[in-house]
């Protein structure tokens, strides 16, 4: 059903490299790297040529190891990082003709406040600790022009309402509260301006399992309910398994498997999916 | 009628300086510019580096007029600077060059050209000496004679500002600690880079800032300014470890291109001398080599400053190797050079401090505004 | 004082003041770097304001020196001082009479004219600094028109005291693209930045920055669409020598009975209403 779609978001061949790269890493082709690592001038491969494509409505989980460069991909591609190479288009934006990479920093903003969103494994990274829960909601919806106050307070409010933040604690802020409830802050400041795409980083990594259970099930209510395509990374198989549709898997910079989850699961091919798909079960 | 809290601004301010004025004299004691000038080579040094101009003179007369107060006359002779155009620029010095009167390593022990220990007040215990209380004219005289007998030069001429010409000294060419240590592959080769420094009185300084912009800043910092923060990157908050490479104070000739013929190396024109502190600190760093391996480099931190002072030299070449670090996993103040270079400058770091004398009124008075209406809508508020 | 060049500076020097300003003047609100000297007052005293003052003064130029509202006071006169001594131009108390208007955290009550200067002293001239401390960073949102920081800065007011509790130095937006510091003004002073007839320079020495609204230039303080600006209230209040009313007050407490009572802050306005010399 999905190849008839036009995907709502598509990446090209894209490489993030750290460090100059040399004669012998030069073609990526050639495969002259150790793992993802060239042993001649230490460039550090993490993205080694990715394509991939999110189609709407979607969840796409994107499993590895850590150091398998998928959190790498989703800083590039929400533009924390910038890329060394390679291409990628939104159908929102610019009809999909604009290479997202090379805007300039405006437009770069304008899709990370509109297009985009992402939570963070650290809360510290989406959240500003010591402002109110409510103004962090609203920072989105100030950024992207709303000057209404009485507008982005209702908004927040029903927003922390759906993340099940009790409304007598919305004015307080972030740093008071607990790692899971931070989470469901950064979830409902993502969702304030519709954005048609989610990009979650190990939102669950780091809490306790009966909390993780929690948020897991409100990124799949949020999902049925609003219907967001979203890009999940996570090292978990477990959790890639609950909410993944399809699933990429991730080893020293590239992809060595995709497909439907649960094909990936029922059946995998590559031994290192093998392997992980064992420890799973 | 008194009825702004500060009026009569005239003849208050006219009062307030003729109490100054009473305040500089009522000892009924006078100091001559050249008393200061050939007694308190401290403070004239410290003052020329901080106000960032070289003429011991002014310098004197301006202590004189601060009555010794170092802020106020390194402030008094940073604005008469600003008065002065730029005529020229000199070309470039090499210190190599320079009249060595004192040059120490604390690397190397035996350094081609020998450690000179020179004049200094590292080795002279700090007992208040009461037998300067009865010091005489005589008496100098006397000593001066005694050390002028063993062939010492005349000191004299050298502090009333370098009037002797270039023929009579010898810029014999001494070279550099560290040219042994790059010779040796214990330093990386550096590349030469003959671009043109920023000017940053002619053009404000932007971040992030060229090398050229840093130093400079640095050499006109505020000498407790720079020592504490250099001393904060050595103790604990900041990642350098530093070895004073060398050290050397001495004079070092100024030429600038003749007027008429830029660019003609031959026909300089030889201006004057100025007496300088530099220090060229070693300071490890691991480089990262091919298959993991790692290395470890020595880097430079520089620091020059007019007249002796040695510290500030020091804390300057530390504060130097601190700012060229860049992609620190956790960088401390000392190695941010917006939080460095903004806030070590005397002028403007007392000055700002000093503007909080002047009345706020006007912004007091909107501020309270504030406040009382928050007041105001938290009663109504507690009362609903 | 022969040592010294005409309003003190070298020639050279002035062009680059000047320099800085019409470029300032080209980009409405926009805070352009110059090469601050470092003047016989001190820096944030006034030395941003004073030396874009003496780049401009000419022989028949009268200036007027303000701080804080008000001609007499120390550091007005002061500067007032020192000016006369470097150029020896006339001065004058009156607003209408002078055509550069040096002023420290005040606008005059008095609307100013196209063929006036005003010249206002700023300490802090980023209005983003109080929310990102580097400027290499403010750069760079200013660049981009990146003000969420502020505006959620306001908005957190608003849900800590349901109103904004900016004293003096309310940022504004500058012909609908800088957001810009007005120097510490108080806000009922933000009105008279919008469309103003004169020339209106800032001036940061310290900071090393000068940045300018241009006449007739559209000036809005920042505020959200349903909790509008407001300006400090006087309502009720009048001047207690000229019965001024709806202006900038002081506060004054009476020694003896304690009581607060009011008087214009402009002290040369209030002197020309008493002196009956306005209209």
């Amino acid at each position: 059903m999905y190849c008839t779609e036009e995907p709502i978001l598509k990446v090209n061949n894209m490489v993030k490299q750290f460090g100059t790269g040399c004669s012998n890493c030069f073609n990526l082709e050639e495969e002259r790297l150790e793992k993802n690592y060239c042993p001649c001038c230490q460039t550090v491969y993490a993205c080694q040529g990715l394509s991939l494509e999110l189609y709407e409505g979607e969840i796409l989980g994107i499993v590895g190891e850590s150091g398998s460069g998928k959190s790498t991909f989703m800083r590039c591609l929400y533009f924390d990082q910038e890329v060394t190479k390679g291409s990628a288009y939104i159908r929102a934006y610019k009809k999909g003709q604009a290479n997202i990479f090379e805007q300039n920093s405006q437009q770069k903003r304008y899709i990370r406040n509109q297009i985009m969103a992402m939570v963070y494994q650290n809360p510290y990274l989406g959240l500003r600790m010591n402002f109110s829960s409510i103004g962090n909601v609203a920072e989105k919806l100030i950024a992207s022009g709303n000057r209404e106050v009485s507008y982005m307070t209702s908004r927040a409010s029903e927003l922390l309402n759906k993340v099940k933040i009790p409304s007598y604690r919305i004015r307080e802020a972030p740093q008071n509260f607990s790692g899971g409830m931070q989470q469901r802050v950064q979830i409902a400041k993502a969702l304030s301006n519709n954005p048609p795409i989610l990009l979650l980083d190990e939102v669950t990594t780091g809490l306790d399992l009966s909390v993780q259970a929690n948020v897991l099930d409100l990124i799949k209510r949020i999902q049925r309910e609003l219907k967001i395509s979203m890009i999940i990374v996570s090292h978990d198989l477990a959790v890639i398994r609950m909410l993944a549709d399809r699933t990429i898997v991730m080893l020293n910079g590239k992809i060595i498997e995709q497909g439907l989850t649960d094909q990936i699961l029922e059946d995998p091919q590559h031994p290192y999916t093998q392997q992980l798909v064992h420890s799973l079960l | 009628m008194g009825y702004v809290a500060v009026k009569g601004g005239s003849s208050a301010i006219e009062e307030s300086i003729k109490r100054l004025q009473y305040q500089r004299i009522k000892a009924k004691k006078k100091i001559d510019v050249e008393v200061i000038q050939g007694t308190l080579r401290g403070l004239i040094d410290k003052i020329m580096s901080e106000s960032s101009l070289y003429a011991r003179e002014l310098a004197a007369l301006a202590i004189k007029q601060a009555e010794g107060n170092p802020e106020e006359a390194t402030f008094i002779l940073r604005a008469y600077r600003s008065t002065l155009p730029r005529k020229y620029y000199s070309q470039v010095v090499d210190t190599e060059d320079m009249r060595i009167e004192r040059r120490i390593s604390a690397a190397l022990k035996d350094i081609p050209g020998g450690q000179i220990l020179g004049a200094s007040y590292d080795y002279r215990h700090r007992l208040l000496d009461f037998e300067l209380y009865e010091e005489k004219i005589e008496d100098l005289e006397k000593l001066l004679q005694e050390f002028e007998a063993e062939g010492w030069s005349n000191s004299e001429e050298e502090a009333s500002g370098a009037k002797q010409k270039t023929s009579e000294h010898s810029y014999t060419k001494v070279p550099k600690v560290i040219s042994f240590l790059r010779a040796e592959g214990l330093l990386p080769p550096v590349k030469i880079d003959d671009s043109e420094p920023d000017d940053i009185t002619r053009k404000s300084i932007e971040f992030p800032t060229r090398r050229s912009a840093r130093l400079q800043t640095l050499t006109r910092g505020e000498a407790g300014a720079v020592t504490a923060l250099g001393y904060a990157a050595i103790r604990g908050y900041g990642m350098v470890h530093p070895t004073v490479g060398e050290l050397r104070v001495g004079y070092l000739p100024i030429h600038i291109d003749y007027p008429l013929q830029e660019g003609n190396e031959e026909d300089a024109v030889y201006i004057g001398e100025i007496e300088v502190t530099e220090v060229e600190s070693l300071i490890p760093q691991v480089i990262e080599k091919e298959k993991g391996r790692k290395e470890i480099e020595f880097t430079v931190g520089y620091g020059l400053c007019y007249g002796q002072n040695e510290t500030k030299a020091i804390a300057m070449s530390i504060l130097d190797s601190c700012l060229a670090k860049k992609d620190l996993l956790s960088p401390t103040a000392v190695h941010d050079e917006e939080f460095v270079l903004l806030h070590i400058d005397a002028v403007e770091a007392s000055g700002f401090i000093s503007h909080l004398k002047l009345p706020h009124y006007v912004t007091f008075q909107s501020e309270l505004d504030s406040l009382r209406k928050t007041k105001k809508k938290e009663e109504n508020h507690e009362s609903i | 004082m022969k040592a010294y060049n005409f309003a003190f500076f070298d020639e050279g020097s002035k062009r680059e003041i000047r320099r800085a300003t019409v470029k300032a003047i080209s980009i409405p609100g926009y805070q352009v770097p110059f090469a601050s000297r470092e003047m016989p007052i001190a820096r944030g005293w006034g030395t941003g304001g004073l030396q874009l003052t003496l780049s401009l003064l000419g022989q028949d130029d009268i200036v007027k020196v303000i701080d804080q509202g008000c001609d007499e006071s120390v550091n007005a006169v002061n500067i007032k001082k020192f000016i006369n001594k470097m150029t020896g131009i006339r001065e004058t108390e009156q607003t209408a009479t002078a055509t550069i208007i040096q002023s420290r955290h005040r606008i005059p009550e008095v609307e100013l004219r196209a063929d006036q200067i005003l010249v206002l002293q700023v300490p802090i001239p980023e209005p983003l600094r109080e929310v990102e401390p580097s400027e290499y960073i403010t750069q760079r949102l200013h660049a981009d028109q990146e003000y969420s920081a502020i505006w959620l800065m306001l908005f957190e007011q608003i849900m800590k005291h349901n109103k904004m509790t900016t004293g003096a130095d309310h940022p504004v937006l500058v012909h609908q693209r800088y957001v810009m510091s007005p120097s510490p003004i108080p806000r009922y002073d933000n009105c008279k930045l919008h469309n103003s007839k004169a020339l209106i320079l800032l001036g940061a020495g310290r900071e090393k920055k000068i940045y300018a609204i241009p006449p007739y230039t559209t000036v809005q303080s920042l505020a959200f669409n349903d909790y509008p600006f407001q300006t400090e209230d006087f309502s009720g209040r009048t001047c207690h020598l000229c019965g001024a009313s709806a202006v900038y007050f002081d506060e004054l407490i009476d020694e003896e009975s304690g009581h607060k009572y009011y008087q214009c802050n402009d002290s040369s306005y209030c002197l020309q209403r008493l002196n009956q010399e306005l209209l």
